[in-house]
């Protein structure tokens, strides 16, 4: 046998590889809790001890996506045959569908907020970056520092001020808003990781482009931004998680028109009792988009954090 | 193709001043060396003469066109830098054909061309690897690839050949020196260092803090340094310094060295003060009748040669003999130095006095 330094003993893999499966135990069973429940039936969500085997229904989903009343005894007489199948699961509890829920809407102003945000943070955030990385910008440091700086707090700190001024200006709960607060926060943050990325970039490559005959911005769009993907693509997930499960400012600033999927979902609680399969059901349809998109961008992610690392 | 000429050439970066004020002319064809230390300003030189940066002043002809203040992509040059610079995210083949479409050549057109210089390169085989993969000598050929396809008017390059391994680097520096002789394009090369510029320039130019010390080809530049730096920095030893204090005439040919006379080429300049005679390695020999004396301390074996080192009244100074010459530490010598060979300086300045030998060389400079 001989020995190696670097390569770890089989014992530590051992070890290392049961420390990653408890972690990963850990880390899934409030998502695979979460999950379950939402196929529950209400007793099943709540039995106790939970129950691990269960007969799956759609009802919570069913309950998420409409509004429903109680209906006369007279009423209930009536063949269920010819009914839609999401008719006949409410009228099993003796409810009958009166129309749709909020939900759709308030998911699909979370979707609008969350990647118009991210949008906007990337694009305002790249090129800034790339300004800073690239430019001689007098009072660089300076305004580099005050970037961070508006981090230095959490931004709920300035919710009053926030309030207020968007009461004034008409931005209260309007998607503009919204997306406006979110990209704000987001843009320091995308601003230093990216710059952090484009500083790694050889100037050399664009210089070459230069001159090969291209303008600075063909240089910067076809030669800058390919080698940067990897670094704005993990900073995108980050501005998307941020916006997508940011709560307090949507408590705060929506409560209509613009109100984003984490407000709503707690209010499902009150509707029809304590219907925590809609909730569950809530809670995974609103982890779904997150999930697509950082498994898109996963191979980049995953590059990007381990970037400066790699590179040399 | 074309000819290049630097007028009082000057960058400052703030108050540090990279490139005082260059002037040379650099003729079709040439393989032309800019050669320094590291941090003497060779780099800023070029890339102001690629337009990469701008001078703070001076000129910049290319085919007698002031281009001084023209864009890099309207100077029909390519640039080779010292670590490629190939674009990682796309094949061999798309780094080259890159300058092409961005002038407008039709794909098929350029694909053809791409082709013809990566057979020239003996690269045709990778135009479809990622550039990722590629070993250094690969890199630098498509990078060398992605330069000449434009057939520009002028390459420059950066070091080109600083990436590489030692032994590649040999190897490397004849395949370009080769292309270039097939190509006959003006190149202008910087190195800092001084056995590939002898070896393969036409021309050398020596910066040194920024000042060009001198211009000329090699053997020249070897055998008639015009300042103690350029004596220095180039051979391998570099040439000895022997420091003394004395007086040369108009018309003189000996210095007085300590109390020995020795002959030297017939100066031309008059100066009295403290003088350094300079002399290469091969042109100290061994003669019993000399009262010129040194001890040897150490004997380096080269094979056909051998290096001695020769402690002396006037400092420790290096000798390259033939190995048949037995020689033993420790042991006394006669030295005599090749009269026609020898330069003095001005130790001040680093100056180097004019003489009957080197003022073809050094007269007008
Ligand atoms: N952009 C810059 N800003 C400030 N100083 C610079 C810049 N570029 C080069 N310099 C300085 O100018 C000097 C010459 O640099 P350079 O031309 O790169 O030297 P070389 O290529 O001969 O090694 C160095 O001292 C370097 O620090
Ligand atoms: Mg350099």
């Amino acid at each position: 046998m001989s020995f190696s330094v670097t390569e770890p003993s089989k014992r530590q893999k051992w070890f290392a590889g049961i420390v990653v499966v408890c972690y990963t135990l850990i880390t899934l069973m409030p998502l695979v809790w979460i999950i379950t429940t939402g196929f529950k039936s209400s007793p099943d969500s709540i039995a106790y001890p939970p129950k691990v085997v269960f007969t799956p229904t759609v009802e919570g989903y069913v309950n998420l996506f409409t509004t429903q009343t109680r209906m006369s005894p007279g009423v209930i007489t009536e063949p269920r045959d010819h009914l839609p199948w999401y008719e006949q699961i409410v009228r099993k509890k003796g409810n009958t569908i009166v129309g749709p829920s909020r939900f759709s809407e308030r998911f699909f102003n979370s979707v609008i907020i969350g990647f118009g945000s991210t949008f906007f943070a990337i694009v305002l955030g790249t090129t800034a970056a790339y300004a800073f990385s690239r430019f001689r910008v007098p009072l660089k440091d300076d305004l580099l520092f005050f970037i961070l700086s508006t981090r230095m707090m959490p931004p709920i700190a300035v919710a009053i001020p926030i309030f207020l001024m968007f009461r004034n200006l008409g931005l209260n709960d309007t998607h503009a808003g919204m997306i406006l607060l979110y990209t704000t926060v987001n843009l320091s943050l995308a601003v230093w990781l990216i710059n952090g990325f484009i500083d790694e970039i050889p100037i050399e490559y664009e210089e070459a482009a230069l001159i090969d005959g291209y303008t600075r911005f063909q240089a910067f769009y076809k030669v800058v931004l390919p080698q940067a993907a990897t670094g704005i693509a993990s900073t995108a997930i980050f501005c998307l998680i941020f916006a997508w499960n940011e709560y307090a400012f949507a408590v705060l600033l929506t409560s209509g028109t613009a109100q984003t999927a984490p407000p709503f979902i707690p209010t499902i609680i009150g509707v029809a009792g304590q219907d925590w399969p809609a909730v569950a059901a809530g809670a995974t349809l609103f982890l779904l988009p997150v999930m697509v998109f950082t498994i898109i961008l996963r191979r980049h992610l995953l590059r990007g954090i381990t970037f400066g690392a790699v590179r040399k | 193709m074309a000819q290049i000429k630097v007028k009082n050439l000057r960058k400052e970066f703030g108050s540090f001043t990279a490139v005082e004020s260059s002037t040379f002319t650099i003729e079709d064809g040439e393989f032309f060396m800019l050669l320094g230390p590291s941090g003497c300003g060779k780099t800023t030189t070029l890339r102001m003469m690629a337009g990469l940066e701008l001078p703070t002043s001076g000129e910049i002809h290319i085919d007698g066109e002031d281009v001084s203040n023209k864009r890099a992509s309207e100077r029909d040059i390519a640039f080779v830098f010292q670590m490629f610079a190939l674009y990682p995210h796309m094949s061999v083949g798309k780094n080259m054909s890159y300058p092409l479409l961005s002038q407008g050549m039709p794909r098929a057109q350029a694909r053809e061309k791409v082709l013809e210089v990566a057979r020239i390169l003996g690269i045709e085989h990778s135009l479809k690897k990622p550039v990722r993969g590629l070993s250094g000598g690969d890199r630098q050929r498509v990078a060398l690839g992605r330069a000449i396809v434009r057939e520009p008017k002028a390459f420059f390059m950066d070091e080109p050949l600083g990436a590489l391994d030692a032994e590649f680097r040999e190897h490397m520096a004849t395949e370009l020196r080769a292309l270039h002789d097939r190509i006959g394009a003006t190149t202008v090369y910087v190195t800092h260092d001084q056995m590939e510029a002898m070896q393969m320039g036409d021309k050398i130019v020596v910066m040194n803090h920024g000042v060009i010390e001198q211009f000329g080809d090699p053997q020249q530049i070897y055998d008639w340094p015009a300042t103690k730096f350029v004596g220095e920095f180039i051979g391998s030893p570099a040439m000895n310094f022997l420091d003394f204090h004395g007086s040369v005439a108009r018309g003189s040919t000996s210095v007085l060295l300590g109390d020995c006379e020795m002959s030297i080429p017939e100066s031309l300049d008059e100066y009295s003060g403290a003088v350094t005679l300079g002399v290469r390695p091969e042109h100290i020999h061994f003669s019993d009748h000399s009262s010129y004396r040194g001890e040897a301390i150490a004997v380096e074996y080269l094979g056909t040669t051998q290096i001695i080192t020769i402690q002396t009244p006037h400092g420790i100074i290096k000798a390259r003999v033939s190995s048949e010459v037995a020689v033993n530490s420790g042991e006394t010598l006669g030295l005599t130095f090749d009269a026609r060979t020898l330069s003095l300086f001005e130790r001040t300045s680093g100056r180097a006095l004019l003489s009957e030998t080197n003022k073809a060389v050094i007269g007008n400079g």
